[in-house]
């Protein structure tokens, strides 16, 4: 690649001052002949001064030159130099990459902000019979949310994260898929399970920790996981899912099944070492994995702007040799194209692909967030309704006649009721029962576990006001 | 990687003692074998029983820095024998995923001394796995191989031993090994037990340890320790390379009339109180012996146990010979180091108590 050196004088006598590299070799000035020599320290003052962050953005104002931008491989080539890794060509033209392009990588989107088709897109043409249905998932997932976060906000349950904003991630991605297809999600992805079949019930009974609940009351709510469903249990440390699902990965291609490994990640996530380890992995072995990363804005409170400095994720992908495409995570008919192009390279091509969702997290964080402490109300409030994807796509169904103010008033009626007797039923549920504290450590519980089960026991029974209950022994 | 020289060049004969509770597979013959060759073995015959077990680390396509992974990759294949990046989170990360699926991962980090990248992986995904997703998910088939301890020269980051971090973790099983014979077979434990265990190999005795080892495939059951020597005046407790030291200790201390007993712990996590306390609870006095520093090592964990369960049979407080509580040092590793002097010392300070 280019390595890339100012033209412009003003720049160059700049640094040449500055930066003491008094010996700069400019292109052209060949009478010089003089080689690049930094001997001299840099002045600390110098890096931390805002003079050479203005110098950044010269420089790349400078690359918008049409005649810079252009040079011809075979006047530069002088020969192929052959390293480990491969032959590479060689030049005396001393450029440097950009540290961005001059244009951000632009997002693939099939609907406007109106709910029509933008004319001569790429996509998958979607049924009514299946657009009826992302739609109503999207709408399920909005309402559930809704209950499950006022549910917290009385005390019914103790924790819950919405995925307010990010309906079509949710839902147009999993649409996408195979019920074959494994997922390892982050958290913000019920959607997905709630796609394939998980339940009202199912998701309150993990909420509420009850006897019900196939996770056995071990962890915090929303922390969902569903063999039946493929769908990898929730952990809450970020970014662990993604060197794991590099190996889900490997093991669906050893395995020879149609099928490939679908992981999920928000914009923070990918400054984790596990974001690194999970591309380089899944590159390396070629493994069949979907990176999909929610590029919602906000890392808690840590904006996206103080977390990386590169034009988001997707460039991030040709980094690691894996190809990438970013799109709009609010178009459903986008997600779903994208998603299920990725998905079939993947698996036909035994290949990861990363897919950057833009999207906006329209809830908190979580309900131990208030994010009007970090955002603006008029930003939140712009994204929950212009921008709100569930109303784009309802657009775009109704627009085709697949849908009316009926069957809307029908499906919100039906599952709110569906939701409260759901949420009834589970807050009244018997407990976990207390030996499944010691169960699943190991597979099979260990002599230490034994008896530390009978010790509690035997306190539980002797000073039963100490414990909350309704754990039966 | 560097040849071991070190402090002998003599091979040293292995923990052959012929008393106590002892495993049948101990008196079989077999072929000499020192004990990376018992490890390839292992790996061998692993691979050969489970087409869906996979080994796979950095540099153990051609055999791997201590030549434990020889052969695997001409004989199974580049697909199920396999060099990773260079990245311990990514590996054992890769091998929570393949060992979710249902395969054995037998992952190879190359020195215990570079695990720590890998302990979010270790600690909050694979010792979770199941417990977290109540029994609906599993990492059982997941073995994490690693060299560990003094080696002669290795300083700060080729001679650490980690085992106290990772005993403190439910949800996985700690084992080290003393001898090529029980190395082959405590492997072939761990890689089929159903739960994620961390299987730290002394590498001071890759070349050193020489044994009998039986050529078929053969099982040393885990949270089993050994008595491996009988004695009736003080219980010592070892693993690893240190229990060669410990032995030695221990035939010195009988020439001045001491009888010691040597237990082999083999298993950490979770650990046979059963067999330490029969033998404290007949001897009177116990001695622990780790390389790893003193303070917060896993002796002491034995040491409070048996403190709670035995009390009342101690003749003398329990006492811990253990590594220096600094970094591994290089020149100094001779003073650092839990020597067989300082056992003796030990030994005869609780026995005069």
């Amino acid at each position: 690649m280019a390595v890339w050196f100012a033209r412009s004088r003003n720049l160059v006598s700049s640094l040449r001052h500055n930066l003491c590299l008094s010996t700069i070799l400019v292109k052209g000035d060949y009478s010089h002949h003089r080689p690049i020599v930094s001997t001299c320290q840099l002045s600390p003052t110098v890096f931390l001064s805002p003079y050479v962050s203005s110098l950044r953005h010269e420089s790349t104002a400078v690359e918008k030159q049409p005649d810079l931008v252009q040079h011809s491989d075979e006047e530069d080539v002088l020969q192929e130099l052959d390293f480990p890794g491969g032959n590479v060509g060689c030049t005396s033209e001393m450029k440097f990459i950009p540290e961005s392009s001059s244009r951000r990588i632009p997002c693939y989107r099939v609907l406007d902000e109106d709910g029509r088709i933008i004319p001569n897109s790429d996509y998958f043409p979607v049924s009514e019979k299946l657009a009826v249905r992302m739609y109503e998932q999207m709408a399920t997932l909005q309402v559930m949310d809704h209950f499950f976060y006022e549910a917290q906000r009385q005390g019914r349950i103790s924790f819950y994260i919405t995925s307010l904003g990010e309906e079509a991630i949710n839902i147009a991605s999993a649409a996408a898929l195979s019920p074959e297809d494994i997922v390892l999600p982050q958290y913000r992805e019920p959607g997905v399970l709630l796609w394939r079949g998980f339940t009202p019930e199912e998701f309150a009974n993990q909420c509420f920790g009850n006897k019900a609940d196939t996770g056995k009351g071990r962890q915090m709510p929303v922390h969902y996981g569903s063999n039946r469903h493929n769908y990898l249990t929730i952990s809450s440390p970020i970014a662990t899912q993604l060197p794991q699902a590099a190996g889900v990965g490997y093991s669906l291609k050893m395995e020879k099944k149609n099928a490939c490994a679908v992981t999920f990640i928000g914009d923070g996530g990918t400054s984790e070492g596990d974001f690194h380890a999970g591309l380089n992995f899944a590159a390396v072995m070629e493994a069949p994995v979907v990176f999909l990363c929610r590029n919602n804005g906000w890392a808690i409170s840590t904006h996206t702007s103080e977390q990386f400095r590169s034009d988001g994720i997707v460039v991030k992908g040709q980094a690691y040799g894996i190809r990438s495409i970013r799109v709009d995570g609010n178009d459903a008919l986008a997600v779903y194209s994208a998603v299920r192009s990725a998905r079939e390279m993947a698996v036909t091509e035994q290949r990861p692909v990363l897919i950057e969702a833009m999207t906006y997290r329209v809830g908190h964080h979580s309900t131990s967030d208030d994010s009007a402490k970090y955002r603006a109300a008029d930003e939140i409030q712009h994204w929950k309704t212009s921008r709100n994807p569930v109303n784009r796509f309802k657009k775009w169904v109704d627009d085709n006649g697949w849908w009316s103010e009926e069957d809307e008033s029908e499906l919100r009626s039906n599952t709110r009721k569906q939701l409260l007797q759901a949420i009834q039923a589970a807050e009244k549920c018997d407990k976990q029962p207390l030996k499944e504290l010691f169960n699943d450590v190991y597979d099979v519980k260990p002599k230490n576990l034994e008896e530390q089960e009978l010790g509690l026991k035997e306190l539980v029974e002797r000073q039963p006001q100490d414990y909350p209950p309704g754990f039966h022994v | 990687m560097a040849a071991l020289l070190g402090r002998s060049c003599r091979k040293l004969g292995f923990l052959s003692s012929g008393h106590g509770a002892r495993r049948s597979v101990s008196t079989e013959t077999g072929k000499s074998l020192n004990l990376y060759s018992a490890i390839n073995q292992a790996l061998h015959i692993a691979l050969d029983s489970d087409p869906r077990s996979y080994v796979f680390g950095e540099d153990v396509g051609f055999g791997g820095v201590f030549r434990c992974t020889t052969g695997l990759a001409e004989r199974f294949g580049k697909n199920r024998v396999f060099n990773t990046p260079l990245c311990e989170q990514g590996i054992v990360g890769f091998g929570i995923g393949l060992a979710a699926m249902g395969n054995r991962a037998i992952v190879e980090i190359q020195f215990a001394d570079y695990i720590y990248p890998a302990f979010d992986q270790i600690v909050n995904e694979a010792a979770k796995f199941r417990y977290r997703s109540g029994n609906q998910f599993n990492c059982g088939g997941l073995t994490i191989r690693a060299p560990y301890g003094a080696v002669g020269h290795g300083g700060h980051y080729h001679s650490q031993s980690p085992e106290a971090f990772f005993c403190h973790v439910p949800g996985i099983k700690v084992v080290i090994p003393r001898s090529p014979r029980e190395a082959k077979g405590l492997l072939l434990s761990c890689i089929r037990d159903p739960n994620p265990v961390v299987f730290f190999e002394p590498k001071w005795l890759y070349r050193q340890a020489v044994e009998e080892v039986p050529e078929h495939d053969y099982m040393i059951p885990l949270s089993e320790a050994e008595v491996i020597r009988e004695g009736n005046d003080i219980t010592l407790v070892g693993w690893g390379a240190q229990l060669t030291i410990m032995e030695q200790a221990c035939l010195e201390a009988e020439k001045e009339g001491i009888s010691c007993e040597l237990i082999d712990l083999k298993t950490l996590l979770p650990w046979d109180k059963e067999t330490v306390e029969a033998s404290v609870k007949k001897t009177g006095r116990l001695l622990i012996s780790h390389e790893a520093p003193i303070t917060g090592g896993f002796g002491a964990e034995i040491s409070a146990t048996i403190l709670e369960r035995c009390f009342l049979k101690l003749e003398a407080p329990v006492t811990r010979v253990c590594g220096l509580d600094t970094p591994f040092p290089l020149v100094f590793e001779p003073f650092y180091m839990p020597t067989k002097n300082k056992i003796l010392d030990a030994i005869k300070t609780t026995v005069n108590y």
